[in-house]
């Protein structure tokens, strides 16, 4: 539960309780009563979700009941066919990927995915890959490749995962060799941060012909967390390193570090999760029509110079 | 300096205790074995430590001349980058932080790009300063390493990156981070060219710095005991409660992971570098025609020495990545041995 949705959840259980006495009692009207608190969670949400502070767009980044990869999949994908496997070492849940159709076009689809139930959070790692799945994600950039296939990315993990055998399997250069592979492949390439997008974790699938961030999604260099434990030289610090950070949706699109801004529903993404997705389809394929529209090799060195442009004009 | 402050007062202080804080850096103590070590010694000996060959961390300026030849290198200007985007403040703020550091090394920022001569063959450098904010990665260091790049790519010289950084600059939030895919694309675009891009990873390699430019070189070196990883120590151990080697995440550590070549002694950098260079870029190959091409030839003719002719020929910069020319020039020259230069030639132009 977000503390900041307090007053909204009181309001929702009173509802819940509400319709509970009244199919009890069937000659109580209560819809006059419902609307009125309908209304006010409306007025609450639009009151807070209008002014939350850059810790509380952390904490809605993150939240369990925000739409997940395999959420999007689910809904976005047609025939979508999980595919697995490095070919060097093992396979990595943590970043999982595959081939499907989107909007009728083949597509690769890939991105990191947390889970939600303590066994599948287990299972995928909470989203932090290690050198498997940044291998997996150059394998699936070049299949993409082959076979002339738009990639699209969706960014949520809170990092690449810190273990005794990523670092001994090269941690390093999985990442490194992840990102020169998104500007290598030469065919269109979208990346949407739908939640966390942490670091080298994040950016390893991310450096992508257009980049989206949901609305309430964050992009960091570290977590909050860290960067306080670091600077402040204790995590309790974290607030403040969420705005000194400027990891805010709009933040990066003032630093012209993203493309562009995908609006959530009122009250985030996990409260109306089938908008939030039917959203960012609508995004990828507008920004996918454009894409296709360009010569290939137009589409690499736009690429490689939106990059090196940023920062330049600040 | 005098005989008292060289000699009597570190005598003083270590007898009192304080050899902390030594004023002037008279004397160093090695953080390995904690032998004392004469400041001079220490600098005639590379900053490594003549008692247990420990490799400290040696100041940028003396680290560009140990590796090019005659300690001969003349620095490249840099860009101005936009400072402190973010208005970032932690307990300081981050201008200040800038200000203290600059003030500290009477450098802009954390990188140096300079070009000379290693083995003969003009090289590229682009070498961090650590002692400026931990050597942390922000848009002037990217800048430093896409402007280095570019320098490679058009002089056609090969690329050399030494880091030496903990990782990004937080204080430059995703700015920071958006340096790994900047400096991707730039060394990528060397080795595009044919180029050599060596990598010398030096004490300590981490975080955004190890996962991106410094890991996709042609060559990786290390110098020894260097720290290179991706993840923090502490972190990890925080992570999974566990011990760990203690080689971890060490030069030593790297190479047995495969994810370094070499492990190369300071004293020996200059001269293996310079070989490695020479050999990539086909330095000393007799330049008759053998590989088919005129070009080559042609300016070996022109060229006085040994060494002179490698360094300005053009053609043979040309030649670096043309394995693939000089198999095909060959095949041509089978076929009709009486046109024997012409068809290099033809083969040669076409490539380009
Ligand atoms: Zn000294
Ligand atoms: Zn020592």
């Amino acid at each position: 539960m977000l503390d900041f949705e307090k007053p909204v959840l009181e309001l929702e259980n009173k509802i819940v309780e509400l319709r509970k006495v009244s199919s009890n009692d069937s000659g109580m009207n209560i819809s006059e009563e419902i609307d009125r608190m309908q209304n006010k969670i409306q007025r609450l949400l639009v009151s807070t979700y209008s002014k939350l502070t850059p810790a509380q767009r952390v904490k809605v980044a993150r939240h369990p009941q925000r739409p997940h990869f395999k959420d999007y999949v689910e809904q976005m994908i047609e025939d979508f066919t999980p595919l697995a496997g490095d070919r060097q070492f093992g396979e990595d849940e943590a970043l999982i990927g595959g081939i499907g159709r989107f909007e009728g076009q083949s597509v690769v689809i890939m991105g990191h995915e947390k889970g939600r139930e303590t066994n599948e959070r287990i299972r995928h790692n909470f989203g932090m890959a290690r050198p498997e799945g940044y291998r997996k994600a150059q394998r699936l950039m070049r299949m993409a490749e082959q076979f002339d296939l738009p990639i699209i990315s969706l960014v949520d993990t809170a990092g690449a995962y810190p273990g005794l055998g990523a670092e001994e399997r090269g941690q390093s250069e999985a990442i490194a060799r992840s990102i020169e592979t998104c500007l290598s492949v030469e065919t269109p390439f979208i990346s949407v941060i739908i939640g966390e997008g942490g670091s080298g974790g994040a950016i390893a699938i991310a450096a992508a012909d257009k980049v989206f961030m949901l609305e309430h999604s964050v992009y960091s260099v570290i977590s909050p967390e860290g960067c306080a434990s670091i600077l402040w030289r204790s995590a309790d610090y974290a607030q403040d390193a969420s705005s000194a950070l400027k990891l805010t949706s709009e933040d990066m699109l003032k630093l012209g570090l993203i493309d562009d801004i995908i609006k959530e529903p009122m009250g985030g993404a996990h409260r109306q999760a089938e908008k939030t997705i039917k959203r960012t389809q609508t995004k990828i394929l507008e920004s996918l029509r454009e894409l296709k529209a360009l010569p290939r090799d137009k589409l690499l060195e736009q690429r490689e110079q939106k990059f090196l442009d940023m920062g330049r004009n600040l | 300096m005098n005989w008292i402050s060289n000699y009597i007062r570190p005598k003083i202080q270590s007898i009192v205790g304080e050899q902390k804080d030594v004023p002037d850096n008279l004397w160093h103590k090695c953080p390995e074995c904690d032998g004392m070590i004469f400041h001079r010694e220490l600098q005639e000996n590379m900053h490594v430590c003549h008692h247990c060959n420990y490799h400290m961390i040696i100041p940028v300026l003396d680290r560009l001349d140990i590796l090019f030849d005659g300690a001969t290198w003349t620095r490249v200007s840099l860009p101005a980058v936009a400072e402190d985007p973010l208005k970032f403040k932690d307990k300081k703020k981050y201008t200040d932080r800038l200000k203290d550091s600059r003030t500290k090394t009477k450098e802009k920022d954390a990188i140096i790009v300079a070009e000379g001569r290693i083995g003969g063959v003009h090289t590229i450098v682009a070498a961090f300063n650590f002692k400026f904010m931990g050597g942390s990665m922000g848009a002037a260091v990217g800048e430093g390493i896409v402007t280095a790049a570019e320098l490679a790519v058009s002089k056609k010289a090969p690329l050399i990156i030494v880091p030496a950084s903990g990782g990004a600059r937080m204080q430059e939030g995703a700015l920071s981070l958006m340096q790994m895919p900047r400096t991707i694309i730039a060394t990528k675009r060397v080795k595009e060219a044919g180029l050599p891009y060596l990598v010398l990873l030096t004490h300590p390699t981490t975080g955004g710095v190890s996962a991106s430019f410094a890991m996709v070189g042609d060559i990786h070196l290390a110098e020894p005991g260097a720290t290179i990883g991706f993840a923090g120590k502490r972190v990890i151990q925080e992570t999974i409660r566990e011990e760990l080697p203690d080689d971890f995440q060490t030069s030593e550590y790297l190479v047995e992971h495969g994810m370094v070549d070499r492990v190369v002694e300071r004293k020996n950098l200059n001269s293996e570098i310079g070989t490695i260079l020479s050999i990539l870029t086909k330095q000393d190959e007799p330049a008759e025609s053998e590989s088919g091409n005129t070009k080559a030839s042609a300016s070996t003719t022109k060229s006085k020495g040994k060494k002179t002719k490698s360094k300005k020929s053009k053609g043979e910069t040309g030649n670096v990545k043309n394995f693939e020319t000089a198999q095909k020039a060959k095949q041509i020259k089978k076929a009709s041995s009486a046109a024997k230069p012409k068809a290099g030639q033809r083969v040669a132009s076409a490539r380009k």
